[in-house]
């Protein structure tokens, strides 16, 4: 799938959530993502940058734009070397936590996006990206 | 540190929400709330959040964790203003705000907290006996 542009964002601090937001947000209010849109896209990424934070104890978000049959998406990758997930599945259950949140990150995330994938390893990191198109 | 200013106005307290809040920001205000209401005697807390272009489920928190610690301070709270586009990313998240009450606008949950408090000596917006 061809990326016509990449921006890639360290995530070590509670700050850097508010960075990915806006950089998430720029992006699809110039690529003419809807408001409705935006707004999930920016939540999902908000989510899972602050799940890099406080469960990857930090790591990467890359946003890339995408151009694939003549439409045009977001695909946002948030990229750590923590400890992992050991349950997948668990930790895709609404409510389900290891912290303190709500436990509705990822599974609000996913649903919140187009495309959803999750790889992890435990003791080794975890990657997710979503990615939602334009006008769907 | 930066803050999120608290407006006293009679035994309420209003709050607008201008930024794009870190996560440590909201804990602030939380806090800040928390204290003020007991500081102020205070019945009621409007927060105005007209401005606010997310609430993801950080924030989400932080709104009902006020109201329910104002409650049990003997005191309401009343979100106002959502966008719509917030409000339907919110719900599409999982997060229905279950025990937080709303209103469209200030001026309807001034109404609101108004009707709900009257009856009460001193209650109204401006009486800061």
């Amino acid at each position: 799938m061809p990326v016509i542009r990449d921006e890639l964002m360290q995530v070590r601090a509670s700050d850097d959530i508010v960075r990915v937001r806006q950089m998430v947000r720029a992006l699809a209010v110039e690529l003419g993502f809807g408001l409705v849109d935006q707004t999930k896209i920016v939540t999902a990424a908000s989510e899972l940058a602050r799940n890099t934070l406080d469960y990857g104890l930090g790591g990467t978000t890359l946003v890339e734009v995408l151009e694939e049959n003549s439409r045009i998406g977001l695909r946002i990758t948030f990229e750590d070397n923590g400890p992992g997930i050991a349950d997948i599945n668990l930790a895709m259950t609404d409510g389900y936590t290891s912290g303190g949140g709500l436990g509705l990150g990822l599974s609000g995330a996913k649903r919140l996006s187009n495309e959803f994938t999750i790889e992890s390893r435990v003791g080794e990191g975890t990657r997710i990206a979503i990615t939602r198109w334009k006008g769907r | 540190m930066e803050r999120i200013p608290i407006l006293k106005m009679g035994r309420y307290l209003l709050v607008t929400v201008q930024v794009d809040m870190h996560d440590r920001l909201a804990m602030t205000l939380q806090d800040d709330l928390t204290n003020q209401i007991v500081e102020h005697k205070a019945r009621a807390v409007l927060i105005d959040i007209s401005t606010l272009e997310i609430v993801d489920s950080f924030i989400g928190r932080m709104l009902a964790n006020i109201a329910a610690m104002s409650r049990v301070l003997d005191a309401m709270t009343v979100v106002v203003g959502m966008q719509p586009s917030v409000a339907i990313t919110l719900v599409e998240l999982g997060l229905s705000l279950k025990g937080v009450y709303t209103a469209l606008n200030v001026e309807k949950g001034m109404e609101f907290l108004t009707t709900s408090l009257s009856g009460e000596d001193g209650a109204d917006a401006g009486n800061t006996g």
